[in-house]
């Protein structure tokens, strides 16, 4: 992947050239941000005492400064996690006794909400960084990284897996190293997933923020100086036009890094494409092209990839003896049968363990009732998402016929899903008060409001590449209304479908945290149900109690996506071929 | 001097339930000094897994594997692969992807490019280094794929099918501008060796040609050319060694159709990877004018326009349904065969019907399986695992969709693609 988007100019002269206007365009920008996220930095290790209390200002004023405080913060999770993907998948990828043992444990923390990390989380960091600010910063970046990480590793893992035999073999027989072939093959063939990935990861840390930001776990009461602070600033004083321009910031700062990150890095990443599919159109971005057009740019970048060509060689297959000299070792079976029983034992004394805890400290009347209150938020989220696709798989069909609406509804989409459901509660309360509703049908809701939007998109993009010759046969044939859908649109749409509703659900167990418990100055509506049953225990510290709904929630997560959602997947895989 | 030598290499696969299953047996081969070897054979004959063993991918079972007297464990810097659908990486420019194999042994940029260029010229790819391999057509696409490995300036040469997946034309004149290069000592390699299906490009190529019978793989004939290259493709000599090789590569099917009855087809047996409309194109082809029912096997190739590993397994189907005789490089329709094609479509579905239960003992174990079962439906699962005590999973999944197409068509048996199970067929439409 080492390269330039523009091959012919391989010049390293850096400074040889003279600017061009493209270079003075670019000068202030460039140096706009570096200095906006030194400023940025440098305020995030002030000193601070435990108890002590951050004035959060509900002036617009101060928006911009705390929007450039979430989004370092975000985008150091996000370069965190980035790290954390590579280092994963290489090794899951090519261990397969660390494999056996990771594949699950990423499946587990998963499925773990966010408000679990950082009640766990908090107090080590705090003490990591005693009298400065940077501890807690620290558990707030954790837990955006915790929202972000898994499904990216998860990703790049699997692009891993996929890498075309025949490819595997011609980087053998040219003898790359492992880390050349990483570099060289595994990250350029995974880039368009692994890129997907991290944008749903930005939108799913801004739907995790508040909790991220305003840290309300144990008793502990801190609010980090940034838009999700300023929201539950807000919420607590009943601010209803604060709560509009959080908005308008969030909206700002979706479409800054959207503009200056996510779209000269599709871009340029619009290469690593594998096949060509019809129908995909190449992205475009007016910052790349100015970048491609600046003198100093070029050069800066044609250096920048001569040293990262370097760092190519660093753990190349050194020597130029022609033939290795001894055979391979082979693997002696009874390690991984050793190994094999490591992890059984492991997860049986987890097991054993979890029945110990229940026993000795909740008790087993308490674990019933939270695997009752599991069960209702199941039935919440699976109705849910059964009435979200009957409103969005239409309208998403229609969409994605029309290719003119399609990218347009993409984008809006996906700042849709990022939206963080806290921002609905003024609503949500004035209604529900108003018409005295009963929150434990009508704050249901919330749970997909954010999540719904993955079941459009991916329908969206699955109608998108419906062949038109089908749609055009089935015309001819004189297949409409209803029997179309039948045969033509829901079918050929499904499998795309199942995606979109595998990562709703998973989103809507961790928003239901959130939404089945709603505050609004001093108004409280709670749901029954396991996410209000989480979150009341992390406002009571109650660690056992939250563990405990945090375990009910991982079984939950886990055994409907299991014996649910990857029957349904695997179903739809098959049908599609 | 032999480049490389193997000597009882044996190879073998662990199927799905855990026994292993011969790909390669006793294999002894040699790859002298300034030599060309093809490998011919059809398809489980195991030439790519030979191929795969000499370029260090896989290690065989038994058997020495030696590379200039020293043992191979993996892959060597002297042994470089071309590879059939090209291997290229994609984002990578066209420059880059040749000095890929450089940069793995460290040579330093500047070297890398001069070398790169130096061999894009050669291979008639100047000023192409800048280009994506995605706006490349397959030739030139395949001709980055052949200046990446020669850039590493192999000793050994390792073509697996390279040109088969280029049009003829293509495939041709990559094929006389490798020949050229080699026959003008251009490039510093002193052994090629290449997995074929068309037996044209071995006979024009080849200093020598090996082919392999399958079932398990090993080395059946090989056949010496001390003719000069260039060859002249419509040549006498090279005429007659192509019928030569033709009648070498199909005589284990003329034992099987002159022996008749399902002496050597047993439940085991793998069924051919060939489609019931190229079966009936094909005995219609021989039918007609100028064939009137009797073929050289070359000529019908050249006639039909299909390549050598759409047509071998066609020749043995027709075979083993006793609707065509395959001998020596000839086919001739049986009387069975003349029948069949002046049959209307009814009726020629009945007798393929026939033959298979006849000819075919997977077919006919299915028909009365079902028979004896008083729902009429049995799942595929058990017949899946019959195959797979004589081949791995994947093959014994092809060999039951092919026998499932066949029964279909005879109305031996029907199939539901979504439960997976096989059923009688509906008797009202008989």
């Amino acid at each position: 992947m080492f390269e330039l988007r523009n091959p012919q100019s391989q010049g390293s002269r850096l400074l040889g050239k003279t600017p061009n206007r493209w270079d003075f365009a670019l000068l202030p920008l460039v140096l706009a941000i570096l200095l906006a996220m030194a400023f940025a930095a440098a305020q995030m290790a002030r000193p601070f005492a435990m108890g002590e209390t951050l004035d959060i200002s509900l002036s617009p004023a101060y928006l911009p400064y705390y929007l450039l405080r979430t989004i370092l913060r975000m985008f150091i999770a996000l370069a965190c996690s980035l790290l954390f993907s590579f280092v994963f998948a290489a090794i899951a990828a090519k261990y397969r006794a660390a494999e056996k043992a990771m594949i699950p444990i990423l499946d587990v923390l998963q499925s773990v909400p966010i408000l679990g990390f950082q009640a766990i989380a908090i107090a080590p960091f705090i003490a990591l960084f005693p009298g400065s600010l940077l501890g807690v910063e620290c558990a707030a970046i954790f837990a955006i990284f915790t929202s972000q990480a898994w499904n990216m590793a998860f990703s790049l893992y699997q692009s891993i897996r996929n890498v075309p035999d025949e490819l595997n073999e011609a980087a053998r027989v040219f003898r790359l190293s492992g880390w050349q072939r990483f570099w060289r093959l595994e990250l350029p063939f995974a880039m368009p997933g692994l890129l997907w990935n991290m944008m749903m990861s930005m939108s799913g840390g801004w739907f995790f923020l508040v909790a991220a930001e305003a840290i309300s776990v144990a008793n502990q009461d801190i609010k980090l100086p940034g838009i999700g602070s300023y929201i539950a600033v807000a919420i607590d004083a009943k601010d209803g036009w604060a709560i509009g321009y959080a908005i308008a910031a969030m909206l700002a700062g979706i479409l800054l890094y959207d503009q200056l990150f996510f779209r000269p890095l599709l871009a340029w990443a619009d290469k690593f494409r594998f096949e060509e599919s019809q129908g995909d159109t190449a992205q475009q971005s007016w910052l790349l092209d100015w970048m491609g057009r600046s003198h100093w740019m070029r050069g800066l970048s044609a250096h920048f990839w001569t040293l990262m060509r370097g760092a190519l060689g660093w753990f190349s297959v050194r020597g130029d003896a022609a033939v290795r000299d001894a055979p391979p070792t082979p693997d002696n079976p009874l390690w991984e049968r050793v190994w094999d029983v490591v992890l059984v034992l492991a997860a049986l004394a987890a097991l054993a363990w979890l029945v110990v805890f229940v026993h000795t400290v909740v008790g087993w009347g308490e674990a019933a009732h939270v695997a009752f209150l599991g069960l209702i938020t199941l039935m919440r989220v699976l109705l849910l998402i059964g009435l979200a696709s009957l409103v969005w798989v239409p309208v998403a069909v229609w969409i994605g016929l029309r290719p003119a609406y399609s990218q347009r509804v993409q984008a809006v989409a996906q700042f849709l899903a990022a939206f963080p459901v806290n921002l609905m509660f003024p609503l949500v309360v004035y209604l529900l008060v108003t018409w005295r509703l009963n929150p434990n049908i009508w704050l249901s809701p919330l749970m997909v409001f954010g999540t719904q939007w993955y079941i459009l998109f991916n329908v969206v993009a699955g109608a998108a590449t419906i062949p038109n010759e089908l749609r055009l046969a089935a015309d001819n044939l004189g297949v409409k209304g209803w029997l179309k859908w039948k045969r033509v649109y829901l079918p050929a749409v499904f499998p795309s479908y199942v995606t979109g509703a595998i990562t709703a659900s998973g989103g809507s167990w961790n928003a239901s945290i959130v939404a089945e418990y709603v505050t609004w100055g001093k108004t409280t509506l709670v749901a029954d149900g396991l996410g209000s049953y989480i979150k009341q225990m992390t406002d009571a510290g109650d660690f056992h109690r939250i563990g405990l709904g945090i375990g009910v929630m991982c079984i939950f997560v886990m055994l409907l996506n299991r014996f649910f959602w990857r029957k349904l997947y695997l179903l739809a895989e098959d049908r599609s071929r | 001097m032999n480049l490389i030598e193997l000597q009882g290499v044996a190879k073998s696969f662990r199927a799905a339930d855990g026994t292993a299953r011969s790909v390669l047996e006793s294999v002894d081969f040699h790859l002298a000094d300034g030599e060309i070897v093809a490998l011919l054979g059809k398809s489980g004959s195991g030439k790519s897994t030979l191929l795969r063993i000499l370029a260090g991918l896989i290690p065989a079972d038994h058997g020495k594997v030696e590379y200039r007297q020293r043992p191979i464990y993996g892959p060597v810097a002297g042994i470089a692969m071309v590879f059939q659908s090209f291997a290229l990486f994609p984002w990578l420019t066209v420059q880059q992807n040749v000095e890929l194999g450089l940069e793995a042994q460290g040579v330093p940029a500047t070297e890398r490019e001069t070398r790169a260029d130096a061999v894009l010229e050669m291979i008639g790819l100047a000023g192409f280094g800048g280009a994506l391999p995605r706006e490349l057509s397959g030739g030139m696409k395949q001709r980055v794929g052949i200046a990446r490995a020669l850039v590493t300036n192999p000793d050994i040469l390792l073509m697996d099918e390279a040109f088969s997946a280029l049009d003829v034309l293509t495939g041709e004149t990559l094929r006389n501008d490798m020949l050229e290069l080699w026959d003008g000592d251009q490039i510093p390699t002193k052994g090629i060796l290449i997995v074929s299906h068309n037996i044209e490009e071995a006979v024009m190529m080849a200093d020598r040609i090996i082919i392999m019978g399958s079932d398990p793989g090993r080395i059946r004939d090989e056949i010496c050319i001390d003719l000069p290259r260039p060859r002249n493709a419509d040549g006498v000599e090279v005429r007659a060694l192509i019928d030569e090789v033709y009648g070498l590569m199909t005589q284990r099917p003329t034992q099987e159709a002159t022996t008749g009855t399902s002496a050597t087809a047993h439940l085991g047996y793998r069924l051919p990877e060939t489609d019931i409309s190229r079966i009936e194109a094909v005995l219609e082809l021989l039918a007609d004018s100028p064939f009137d029912g009797h073929a050289d096997l070359p000529q019908l190739a050249e006639e039909s326009e299909l390549a050598d590993e759409e047509l071998f397994p066609t020749y043995e189907a027709l075979g083993l349904m006793g609707l065509a005789l395959v001998d020596k490089g000839d086919i001739a329709l049986t009387a069975l065969g003349r029948h069949y094609v002046d049959a209307d479509q009814a009726r020629r579905q009945e007798i393929f019907g026939q033959q298979l239960l006849t000819h075919v003992p997977l077919a006919a174990h299915i028909r009365r399986n079902l028979e004896s079962e008083s729902s009429g439906t049995l799942s595929e699962k058990r017949f899946l695992e019959l195959l797979e005590e004589f081949m791995d999973a994947v093959e014994a999944k092809r060999v039951l969709e092919v026998a499932i197409e066949w029964g279909r068509y005879g109305e031996v048996y029907g199939y539901d693609y979504h439960t997976g199970r096989l059923t009688l067929p509906e008797e009202s439409e008989t």
